[in-house]
Formats: structure tokens, sequence, C-alpha cells
């Protein structure tokens, strides 16, 4: 089975240690919940394995193919394989909702033409067929400036699903939206996970929604893998430490 | 909050008030110096400036159009009209409209090369430090050299014509904006282009997609303004021969055709502040709706 392996990954800033030595192995169709305080180097794992930047030491592997040093053409590759929506939805906001979502190809199917945003008529077709399943086709020639957090989210959503991923990194995708859209996303993603059998790693700021929605939780504390298992096994006092909650 | 604290508080920032003000006054001192060393230098007086005004205004009065109140609507033939003094209003009309032309073109060429050099030139997003810097001198040479020099140059080498002029502006115009729109690039929030970077998206997808919605209402208004600055521009340049409505300019200046003088500077401001209420609602109209 395919499966994305994490093995002794160290990640130094100029002063701090953000990720120290750690070791994962998650297979393909886990939901997986990282779960701890900011700066515990949540966000920055998840860069790392998109490769938005290089580690430090240490290995990550996919189907057996190191991802570390690949490069060029293959790097691209790699990281429209997997698959990222932010805290801050990161979109065109003066641009349109399908425009943003055809987006989604430039890494998969780079041409010229789509610099001027003429894309082809299938990829437009997988672009509605996405955002119908979001319940977005009749936003699809809005602004996304205009569209409501919840909205633009899931519109960043439809354009990762365009990369045909097959793992998706979500960066704290809800801490930005009210507790009602904070549940729409989350079913959007969890159903991706479920329907499509699309690995999901997930940042999540909330206990609560992390015990819900994932199958598996991996604890973080500065840099350092502190929990790792079902959500049942995660015990009150090892969820205290992991957020300081005694300390602040 | 306690008395030794409050008093501490405010020793502290009278403190910081006082240095300020130090600051300040040692700031005022350096200009008044140099403000005395630079007018010493260039030789400033006081009453050479008097001296000179009367003859000033006798330039003026002499440009003057020679307009009678009782036959200003009379046809060209009849002294003291307007048609009288605008006798040769097509010329100007068709030369303006060459300046105007002149403009536009350099203006849209000069926009697309500074567009192109000013994703090189910016250092968030260039792709490299060697280009950073190489395209960063260029730029610095294509505006620090003036244009008339570059017109003068042209014109030598293409002969006397619009061409010239438009070569010229382009490229003052290209090192000005470069400048410009690569400071506007700087200040953009990279968010964007991060997700396009996480898709695989290449650094020119980043730059379409990622930079220039964010900018382009910032750079549009540059290049109105640039707009602006060049139809002044492309008139000044006509004076060493590179077309336009300053050749005609340079002409009655130096024949002394009086009238002609001032009938032209007229039709050039008519010309400027037309422009300038336009290109304001243009760039409304740009903004609002444009999603590029």
């Amino acid at each position: 089975m395919a499966s994305l392996e994490i093995n002794s990954l160290v990640k130094k800033f100029s002063e701090t240690t953000a990720i120290n030595d750690i070791s994962i192995r998650i297979l393909d169709g886990e939901m997986v919940g990282i779960i701890g305080k900011s700066g515990a180097g949540k966000s920055t794992l998840m860069r790392l394995i998109n490769r938005l930047i290089e580690p430090t030491s240490g290995s990550i592997a996919y189907n057996g193919i190191e991802i570390t040093s690949l490069k060029g053409k293959n790097l691209k590759q790699w990281r429209s394989k997997c698959a990222m929506i932010f805290q801050q939805f990161n979109l065109i906001d003066r641009l349109d909702v399908l425009t943003n979502v055809l987006s989604g190809t430039l890494g998969i199917n780079f041409k010229l033409l789509k610099l001027l945003k003429i894309y082809s008529k299938k990829e437009k077709i997988e672009a509605l067929t996405y955002l119908n399943n979001l319940d977005l086709s009749d936003k699809a020639l809005q602004r996304v400036g205009t569209l409501s957090g919840g909205q633009q989210q899931r519109v960043a959503i439809a354009r990762a699903m365009m990369q045909n991923p097959s793992i998706l990194l979500a960066d704290e995708p809800i801490s930005s939206l009210d507790p009602k859209n904070s549940k729409v996303v989350m079913d959007d993603i969890k159903k991706i996970n479920k329907q499509d059998g699309i690995m999901v790693i997930c940042n999540l700021h909330s206990l609560e929604i992390a015990k819900e929605y994932c199958d598996r939780l991996i604890g973080l504390s500065d840099g350092k893998i502190v929990f790792d298992g079902h959500p049942s096994s995660l015990t009150k006092e090892l969820a205290e430490q992991l957020y300081d909650l005694e300390n602040e | 909050m306690n008395d030794s604290l409050l008093k501490r508080h405010i020793t502290i920032y009278s403190e910081q008030l006082r240095s300020r003000r130090l600051w300040n006054i040692f700031i005022i001192l350096i200009f008044a110096v140099s403000f005395f060393m630079s007018s010493s230098i260039i030789d400033f007086n006081l009453s050479q400036i008097i001296d000179g005004f009367p003859r000033l205004s006798d330039y003026i009065v002499k440009i003057l159009p020679n307009l009678d109140i009782n036959l200003i609507l009379e046809n060209s033939k009849t002294e003291g009209s307007i048609q009288y003094w605008y006798f040769n209003f097509k010329k100007y009309a068709a030369l303006l409209y060459e300046t105007f032309n002149m403009a536009v073109l350099a203006t849209l060429m000069g926009f697309i090369f500074a567009l192109i050099l000013s994703f090189l030139s910016a250092k968030n997003i260039t792709p490299n430090i060697y280009s950073y810097h190489l395209v960063k001198r260029i730029l610095e040479f294509l505006r620090g050299v003036p244009e008339i020099i570059f017109a003068i140059l042209f014109v030598w080498a293409l002969g006397v014509g619009p061409l010239a002029g438009i070569i010229a502006i382009t490229i003052h115009t290209t090192g000005a904006l470069g400048k410009l729109f690569s400071e506007v690039h700087e200040n953009a929030d990279l968010k964007t282009c991060e997700a396009i970077r996480s898709h695989g998206g290449n650094w020119v997808s980043e730059m379409r997609y990622g930079i220039i919605p964010k900018v382009l209402p910032n750079i549009i208004s540059y290049a109105l303004l640039r707009f602006e600055i060049n139809i002044r521009a492309s008139t000044v340049i006509g004076f060493v021969g590179a077309g336009g409505i300053g050749q005609e300019l340079y002409l009655v200046i130096n024949f002394n055709y009086y009238e002609e003088v001032s009938a032209i500077i007229l039709l050039i401001i008519l010309t400027v502040i037309t422009i300038d209420i336009s290109s304001g609602r243009i760039r409304q109209k740009i903004i609002g709706e444009m999603g590029v």
C-alpha cells in the first residue's frame, strides 16, 4: 500500500529548531490530524512535505520515491500531487471563482495560453463539476473577493482537487472561519478523504474538531512528536500538556 | 498606576521628546548650511532676479495675441480675431496629434518593457539575485540619462522626425516605470504566489496569477501618470528635432513669431488639462472593473 514515510526529519531556522527529528508513516486513505499549539512546527512540517521549504536533514519518501532530492519538473509534479489549502485561503481575490479553480492546473499541465486565462473545455467542465460538488456552481463567475470566508475555503478545496492530488495538505483550514462554516469545510474535507480515498493531513488548532474528524492524531510540541495514535487514546493529561493549558 | 511609575514614564517621555527636538534642530541646521553653500556655488543673487523680471514680462507681453474684442469672431484675414491668431490651427492640430501619438506609443511600449523587467528587479520575487542586480542597474541607466540626450542621439542616427522621439521616451519610461513597478511588487503580499508554487506552478504562473492581479490598480495609476508626463516630454523633445508640436514651437520661438508662441503653448496646456481630467476617469473605471 502506498504510503508517505518521513524519517528523522530536521528543519532548523537560523536559531530555532522548528522540526526536531520526526519520523512518521502515513498510509493512503488515512485522515491524520496534526495538533499542537502555535509555534509547535505544524505549518513547517506541511511546507516541508510539499517542498515549499527545504529540510535541514532527514528524508521524506512517497511510495518509496525520495521527495527531498527532487528537482525541476519532478519537483513540480510532486507539488501538484500533494495539494495544499491554507489558513488565509491564498486565492486570487480580484479574479473570478472559475479562474481560481482552473489555476490549480498550472502545475500538472502548464501551457502558455493559460497565462491569457484560456483553458481547455475539458478542464472547465472538470472545474465546474468540483464547484458543483461543493455547492458553489452558482458562484462560478463571481469575484472571489466578494465571497464569504467559508465559500473562499471551498473554492480553495476545488482548486486543490483540480490537481488530481494523492495527498491533501490542509494548513489550519478553519482557523479564520466561524463554527458553522468550519463544519461545512471539515465535512467537505472528510468527504474527499472517504469518497476519493485521498490521504489528508490536516493541521488543527481545535482538539474537539480534530477528535471528531480524524482517524489518527499526531501531537507536536517544540518540533517533536509527543503523541501518535487514535483520538480515543489521547488522555486528558497529555492533551493539556500538548496545549500547555496549565501554564497559560 | 502608582505615583513613582507615573513619574518615571513622564521623565522618559520628556527625555524622548527632547532628543527628538534636538535631532530636528540638527536637521534644520544641515539644510540651512547646504542651502547657503549651494546658493554661493550657483552665484545666486537677488538683484539679478529683480533686474531680470521686467524682461520676463516684456516677453510675455510680446507673445500675447493682439485681440480686438469687436473683431474677435471675424475671419482669418482680419487682424484681431481668434482665427487670425490661430491661422495655422490645422497644422498645429496635426502636429499636436503627432505629439499625442508619440506619447501614447512610448508609454505603451515603455509600460510593457517595464512590466517585464520589474519582475526581475523586485527583491521579493526575482528568480535570482544576479538578475536582480543586473536589471536594477539597467533600469537606473535607462532613467538616469535624460530623454533629451537619447533624443539627440537618435535624431543623429535616425534622422529628424517622431521615431527618434518615440524611442527616446520609451527608453526613459522603461527605466522610470520599471523602478516604480518593482517597488509595487515588493509591497505585494506573497500568499497567492505561495499557493501557486504549492500547485507546482512555475515562476511565470506565479507572476501572472499571484502578482499581476494584486498590483494592477497601482501599476495602472503609475502608467497614466507617466502618460501625462510623456505628453510634456514629447513636446520638449521636439526641440531637438524629434518631431511633433515641439519642433514647431522651437521654430516659432527662434523666428520670433511671437503670437504663434502663445497660440501653441495655450494648445499644449489645454491638451494636458484634458488628459489630466480624462486619465482620472479612466483610472477609476479600470480599477473598479478590470480583473486581469
